[in-house]
């Protein structure tokens, strides 16, 4: 039995994380997905919401929308109009490789997900937007839903009563189609544009149709969470923040990987336990980006005590976005970090918005010069401003994204980018304003 | 934003392989009627497996099959940075992921090791084998740091590790993609430390279930 975490063995969903076991139907039957479907499926839309709303779940892909209420906008009537499920497996969050597990290990809970999330929005048509480098995850998928089809649990005649078709969509390599509206643009074969809102998707999504975009873990736990029971889900983590959801961790670990377990888990267990402790010890801890390097960085005091919810992150000024965490020790130059995920945020930019395209580069060259030391102690401040600037100016959440790295780190470090840039001085005998004399 | 040109030297013309329209057909296929620029990227994709890369013939002949402008798909080939406008090498294209969660596990010292081997990124090594470039995130940070080389993931490298992977595929060999240190997937380094109750791979799973909280009165 295992012992390290919060959570037992005989809680988790993810029952082949690691692809120790046969991916196919046969093997997903034996851990028990499809199993109660047929009886899932012929309950109401209301009844599948009610229960999804009472589980608690919350979109796992960095939103944390309630996943219930979401599915609850689309239209009560079909109409002329199909309505559509859009599964976002475009995973290219810094730091995030969970969906990846799912999709490659765990394949028939994503699709029974997609059946199920159908009926709770009289849907007959889901779409699973996978992200084109996966190129391994796209070719298990496409073999699951081969076998889906032929066991007949998808498709015209469903042995489950209620038809549903699953199809895929792969992506060229662009960050900002995870945004649901870029996604949408991507998926009908556009430049991956995010559109404004409104309308909202579940108005007027792919095709104009109605559209709702669910994470892939989000749509992969559904199957289970109805089979054990949405108090058994609620069960676990805090009022807010429920459920089981899968973590991973990466950078200075000693054992770095994807795991499930509790929400709720505390930053430091999650660690030591889980992710075989920081490198060189706790003690050695500098800073964490919990959620994916979108959100903003926590120091090593407040790792010490921080829980990964929902709501204790976000008082932190950080947030569990992905649950996928970048840890640094010591040793690690974080200004470079940053400057790095800046570099990141530059090349995704989609171009649409001025104050990001034009923001995220200018940050990033400013970034690089705090590197080295040879900026202007006041660029500090103006760095600052404009990331303020770029930050809620932008149609989607990339602008956002790409300042929160900045602000965390100032508001954290600001002391050793200054002591950089008074170094820099000292050794180069300067004056202040001499970058600019020199130019 | 990245700036993304056409290659400045392009073939005279394009044709779909046998194998490769039929693929293309698939997934038009995939969307309602009348919506077939969604296959877009999908069928671009197709066409710089068949060729190593996008022409500007080829783009054409997307346009043509999909019924799209011919801008429509120059503006998708040029967005989507995985489409590569230029000829690759001719053994492998070796994308080494630099971002934040990849630095700070050692992927600037794969950055040194393809410079030192096949000089500077986005160019085709001397003698035309090779072509390298740094990518951003490949969402495999548990396993960084990692390349993607000709379409898989190989996860957990060093230098060393990464140049004689390298060192394979110049030879002609077709190492097998995954962690260069064992790793079963994402599973921590040793064996997994979760997932041991042999309950939950006894077939118990599947028994019969009476699922919970259903209304009084069932529909059938």
């Amino acid at each position: 039995m295992s012992v390290a975490g919060i959570l037992a063995d005989k809680d988790r969903i993810f029952l082949n994380l690691y692809g120790q076991r046969d991916w196919g139907l046969e093997g997903a039957r034996a851990r028990g997905a499809w199993n109660g479907t047929q009886d899932i499926v012929a309950q109401t839309p209301e009844w599948i919401c009610d229960q999804m709303k009472a589980s608690g779940l919350r979109g796992r892909g960095g939103a944390g929308f309630a996943t219930g209420l979401k599915w609850t906008f689309m239209p009560k009537q079909e109409s002329e109009r199909p309505h559509y499920l859009l599964v976002n497996a475009d995973e290219s969050e810094p730091g995030a490789c969970k969906d990846r597990d799912i999709l490659r290990n765990d394949p028939h809970l994503l699709i029974e997900g997609c059946v199920i999330a159908c009926k709770a929005m009289r849907s007959h048509q889901a779409y699973i937007y996978i992200r084109g480098e996966y190129v391994h995850e796209r070719e298990r998928l496409t073999a699951a839903i081969k076998q889906a089809y032929e066991a007949r649990l998808i498709g015209k005649g469903s042995i489950l009563g209620y038809d549903v078709d699953v199809g895929l969509q792969h992506g060229g390599g662009a960050y900002i189609c995870g945004d649901e509206t870029a996604l949408m643009e991507s998926f009908e074969g556009k430049k991956g544009q995010p559109r404004l809102k409104p309308p909202f998707p579940a108005g007027a999504g792919i095709y104009g149709c109605p559209t709702t975009v669910n994470n892939v873990e989000t749509i992969a736990v559904v199957g289970t969470i109805l089979r054990r029971g949405a108090d058994w889900f609620a069960g676990f983590g805090t009022e807010k923040s429920t459920g089981t959801k899968l973590f991973a961790g990466s950078g200075h670990l000693n054992k770095p990987c994807v795991v499930e377990d509790a929400v709720g888990i505390s930053v430091k267990q999650l660690i030591e336990d889980h992710f075989g402790g920081v490198r060189g010890g706790w003690g050695n801890l500098k800073a964490v980006i919990p959620g994916g390097i979108s959100v903003r960085m926590i120091p090593a005091e407040e790792a010490e005590v921080a829980l990964m919810t929902y709501e204790d992150l976000q008082a932190r000024g950080s947030g569990l976005g992905t649950g996928t965490m970048i840890v640094f020790d010591k040793d690690a130059d974080l200004v470079k970090a940053i400057a790095r995920a800046s570099y990141f945020y530059k090349h995704e930019s989609c171009g649409q918005c001025t104050p990001c395209r034009e923001g995220t580069g200018w940050m990033w060259r400013v970034m690089e010069r705090m590197v080295t030391g040879e900026a202007e102690m006041s660029e500090i401040d103006m760095l600052l401003d404009v990331a303020s600037q770029v930050e809620g100016h932008t149609i989607c959440g990339l602008g956002d994204a790409a300042a929160w790295p900045i602000q965390g780190l100032f508001r954290h470090f600001r002391h050793e980018v200054e002591d950089r840039i008074t170094q820099y001085r000292a050794r180069k005998g300067s004056y202040a304003g001499a970058s600019i004399a020199a130019e | 934003m990245s700036v993304r040109r056409l290659a400045a030297v392009q073939p005279a013309s394009f044709a779909f392989k046998p194998a490769t329209l039929k693929a293309a057909k698939v997934w038009m296929e995939n969307f309602p009627a009348g919506k077939q620029q969604s296959a877009v990227v999908p069928t671009l994709w197709l066409v710089q497996k068949q060729e190593g890369w996008l022409s500007e013939p080829a783009i054409r002949a997307v346009a043509e099959l999909l019924g799209m402008p011919v801008i429509r798909v120059l503006e998708v080939a040029t967005f989507y940075t995985m489409f590569m406008l230029e000829p690759v090498g001719e053994v492998a294209l070796v994308q080494v992921c630099g971002t934040t969660p990849c630095q700070t596990r050692g992927s600037e010292d794969l950055l040194a090791v393809c410079k030192r081997k096949f000089g500077p990124q986005n160019h085709r090594s001397a003698d035309g084998k090779f072509y390298w470039q740094e990518v951003e995130c490949m969402g495999a940070c548990s396993n960084a740091p990692m390349a993607a080389i000709n379409d898989y993931y190989y996860e957990d490298l060093t230098p060393e590790s990464f140049e004689k992977l390298l060192d394979d595929f110049a030879a002609g060999k077709k190492p097998k993609p995954g962690s260069a240190i064992g790793r079963q997937g994402s599973a921590p380094e040793g064996g997994a430390t979760t997932l041991t109750d042999p309950k939950l791979f006894d077939g118990s799973l599947a028994r019969k279930i009476k699922v919970p909280n259903l209304p009084s009165k069932v529909k059938a």
